[in-house]
Order: C-alpha cells, then structure tokens, then sequence
C-alpha cells in the first residue's frame, strides 16, 4: 500500500515536478474558483479557458513550444476578452453572459483555426490537454509564482471583492474599487487559466478551479472555509489522480478532475451543507 | 436656510428614457423629508441619481458642502445578494468604510461600535449569523446597523420599510428619528400615506415631474396625489405631453 502511494512520487523526478505543478495550480485557482463559484460565475471560467486559445495558438505559431510565448499570448487573448465585454456590456445593453459567450466563441474559432491551418494534431491536443507529466523548471516557476501573486492580490483585494460579490450596489456607493475589483478579479481568472493550461491543457485547468470548489460548497459555510476546504479536495485530488494515472496508464489531467469529481459526488451525498444526507437528515434547529 | 441637496433642472433616465423630468428644488439641511408617488413615478431612480449611480441626462445635483463619504445609501433589499456567505457582523462591519477601507482591520475599539450599532438596531446574539438565515425584517435592521456606523450627514432610504412587520418598522422608525435628532439629513421613499405623516415633516411627491414639495401637512393632500396617479398613468401611454398639464 505504502509503495503503491509513495513509491511512485519517490522514485520519478517527472511525478513530483507534476505534483507540484498541481499543487501550485490548486493554491492559485482554486480560491479563484471559489469566487467565480459565489459570484454565480461558474461558466465564466470555462468561457475564458476558451478564450485564450487563439493567443496561445499564435503564440506556438511564433516561437513553438515556448512557455513564455504562449503564456503572453494566452493572457493578451484572454484579458482583451474579458475587458472587450465588460466594456460591451457598461454601454450597451448586453448581459454580460451573452457579450462574454460571444466574444469567447469567436475567439475559440479563431484558435482552432489557426492551430488547424498552422499546427498539427499533436499540437492542438498539447494545448487542450496539457503535458503535467512533462513541466519543466520554467514551468514549475510560472506556476508558483502564479499562486504566489493570486493569493497575494486576493489577500489585498478580499474585503472589496466580498461586497463586489455580495452587495455591488453599497461598495460602487462608498468607493471607486467596483471596477477594479472585478477588472483584477477577470485578470487573476485569466492568470489561472493560462498557467494552468501548461499542466492540465484549456479545457481540464477549468475543472481544477471549478469542481473542488463546488464540492467544498458542502463542506463550509464561511468563506475561508470554502476556500480551506476547496484546496484540500483539488490537492487531494491532485495526489489521486497522478497516482491513478502512473498505476493504470491513464492520461493525468482527466485523471485529476475525475478524482476532483469523485470529491464531488462523495460531498454532495454525504456533506454537513446542503448534501442529499444533510437534507434528509436534518440537524435539529439551533437557537441564535 | 441651508441645503443638503439642491436639484437643478435635473433630468434622470435609462436609456435615455427620462424617469425623473427637469426638477428643481433644495432639501433643506436636516430635514426629514419623504419621497412619494406611484409606481414608475422615478423615486428609486432620484435617490440612485443622488448616489452618482446614475449620470443626469440633464441639470445636476448640487449637495452643498456635503463630500461622497457624507452620503448613505439603502437601497432596495433585491439588491443584496443573501446566498452570499458572510455574517451579520461582516455585513454591518463594512459601514465603517470611510475608516477602515478595502484594505485595513477592524481594531477593538472599532469592533465595540460595531456591537454597540448591533446592539442598537436589536440584534445582539446574531452576529456570527449569516446573512442568509436572516427574515426580511432582520436583514433590514443589519443594514439600518450599518448605515449607523456610516455616521453619513445625508441618509438615504429606498423603501426601507417594505415587506418588514409593524414592531420592525416602529424600531427602525426610531433609528430615522434619531437620525434627525441628531441634525441629519434623512430622505427616505416611502408608500404609506399615514407613515409619512405621523413621521416625516417634509414630503416631496414625484410623478416623473415634480407634483409638490413642502411640509407634509400642507403639500400631502389627497388632490396631489390624485394628480400624481394620473400623472403618472398619462405616462404610461404613447408618448405625448405625460400629462404634464393635468390638474
């Protein structure tokens, strides 16, 4: 038993610099998701994920594989996205989730144009579903210090972020951080999502930030506790799946988010918060 | 005589739609004043024009010597999102904005005024509550709480005694006096005809246009507000002169 959990991290430089890497990324997105999740913002993120392709795909186009190409690439494609329909949405009358799936659509197209007509296969696949069992130490430094600069902006944002999500109408009253919080919040989304997509790829770097997130909503009432609670289960998740993927030959990253999405279904049955059993079985009421 | 907010020829709308048309007038400085009139008769969007949530489409709102930390505002309760996790301290604790900001602590002695504006709207023992366990009428009293602890010069309330029970809204009523006591500005929109009466000397009635504005005695007559409805209802056709002219 012991071999089969630890033996595998012990012996292969390539698994911890993966478990790292995911480690880094369920730090870093993870609270993100957390406040993508309370803003009823949960397909955002999948929106976004979307979104970057086309800069990462120009990015490989100019310089390959390149980490810092198609990181810059990724986040430009990403941030003008998230700014071009915030700005569609205050001056037109345009919900903000019919500009952003608008604008993110065409986006995707436009990414899976070029890595059609420029790329190949292999690239395209390198993109969706990331390498997490090939990070180098570039990599690995991108990564941490991504979750460095999340934590450290959501420190320094929480309490504007908090009313931006809660009650938007008192902090635009009080102050002038309304739009900055949620122009920084998109950016740190952004940030994520393109750190991520080296490890997990575009599509499954979402599923690390959304799924631990919506099982710990099971688990926590408050918010540090959600958060506390989502980077437990995308870590354990994390562990999980890496050591499911070196023992039956599974890719990782669907691997990863399937042991989030185990999480999940475990906490919706039998969380304390508003699970199936929490609700059948009902804590008697308590006084205030 | 002073003002606290002065409007002047001050046109208010969405979408270039104007919902409050050229109106002028002050608010005296300490006044208890109340805003009526039917519905769509454009008091939310007044009091959301004198947040600076809404531009003028036309004229502008003067408020004197009174700075944007000077003003609170309460708006409707759908505005605030209650499946958010926070807990009525959290809640009440950010009134104290203009002293702690986005950024700083809540030192003990700023923590004690929290209690003590708990304490004083009936909420103690619901502090570590959250939010989303709160009635309608506890909600109201977290938020009178934090508009305390906003210590504003200029209060203003967007139908703050809607859906909450009697006890409520005499507890609540008592929180406005004290306001005015205090030599606050309190502007508050309200529907109870009897409400506005027995506790607001001032009263404004709008119907898009100005209908009257003075001392509630002699300005809340049943021919203004009769004059308001049809005002208001003229409106609500193609559009024309809105009855402008009624009488």
């Amino acid at each position: 038993m012991w071999e089969a959990l630890v033996q595998p991290f012990a012996e292969f430089g390539f698994m911890r610099r993966a478990l790292l890497g995911c480690i880094a990324i369920s730090v870093g997105a993870t609270p993100v998701g957390v406040f993508l999740l309370l803003r009823r913002m949960s397909l955002t993120g999948d929106a976004m994920a979307h979104a970057i392709l086309p800069g990462a795909a120009v990015g490989y186009l100019v310089a390959g594989l390149s980490l810092g190409a198609m990181t810059i690439g990724g986040l430009l494609a990403g941030i003008a996205v998230a700014l071009l329909s915030g700005f569609v949405t205050r001056v037109t009358a345009l919900r903000e989730d019919a500009s952003l799936a608008a604008f993110y659509l065409i986006s995707l197209a436009l990414g899976v144009l070029i890595v059609s007509t420029r790329g190949s296969n292999v690239d395209l696949m390198h993109v969706l579903f990331g390498t997490v069992l090939a990070l180098n130490n570039s990599a690995l430094i991108l990564l941490c210090s991504i979750a460095s600069f999340t934590l450290f902006a959501l420190a320094l944002l929480f309490r504007p972020l908090v009313l931006e999500c809660a009650d938007p109408q008192f902090l635009r009253a009080v102050s002038r951080l309304s739009a900055v919080t949620h122009f920084t919040f998109l950016a740190l989304v952004v940030l994520n999502l393109v750190g991520g997509f080296h490890a997990l790829g575009t599509l499954m770097v979402v599923g690390i930030m959304i799924v631990p997130a919506a099982a710990a909503r099971f688990w926590a009432a408050s918010i540090g506790g959600l958060i506390l609670a989502a980077v437990a289960i995308a870590v354990a998740a994390s562990v999980c799946g890496l050591l499911v993927s070196y023992h039956f030959g599974l890719p990782s990253g669907p691997a990863i988010i399937l042991a989030a999405g185990l999480a999940y279904g475990l906490s919706l049955t039998f969380g304390p918060a508003g699970s199936f059993a929490a609700r059948a079985y009902p804590y008697r009421h308590v006084e205030a | 005589m002073t003002y606290a907010v002065a409007f002047q020829d001050l046109t208010l709308g969405y979408d270039r739609h104007p919902a409050v048309r050229q109106l002028d007038g002050e608010v005296a400085d300490g006044s208890l004043t109340a805003v009526v009139g039917p519905n769509g008769a454009g008091k939310s969007t007044l009091l959301k024009g004198m947040t600076g949530a809404l531009r003028p489409l036309a004229g502008r709102v003067d408020f004197g010597t009174c700075t944007r930390n000077d003003i609170a505002y309460l708006p409707q309760q759908s505005d605030i999102d209650q499946s958010f996790p926070i807990t009525v301290v959290d809640l009440v604790a950010v009134g104290l904005w203009s002293e702690i900001g986005g950024f700083f602590g809540l030192r003990a002695t700023l923590r004690a005024r929290v209690d003590d504006a708990i304490s004083a709207v009936g909420l103690t023992g619901f502090e570590s509550r959250p939010v989303g366990s709160l009635s309608g009428g506890q909600l109201q009293r977290a938020l009178f709480a934090r508009l305390l602890l906003q210590d504003a010069r200029l209060v203003l309330l967007d139908e703050p005694f809607t859906a909450i029970d009697a006890k409520t809204m005499i507890d609540l009523l008592g929180v406005v006096q004290r306001w005015h006591g205090e030599g606050r500005t309190v502007i508050a929109v309200l529907h109870d005809a009897e409400t506005v009466r027995e506790y607001f000397p001032e009263t404004l009635i709008l119907a898009r246009d100005l209908v009257a504005h003075g001392p509630t005695a002699e300005v809340l007559t049943a021919a203004n507000q009769f004059r308001a409805r049809q005002m208001c209802e003229a409106c609500d056709g193609p559009p024309h002169d809105c009855g402008r002219h009624a009488s």
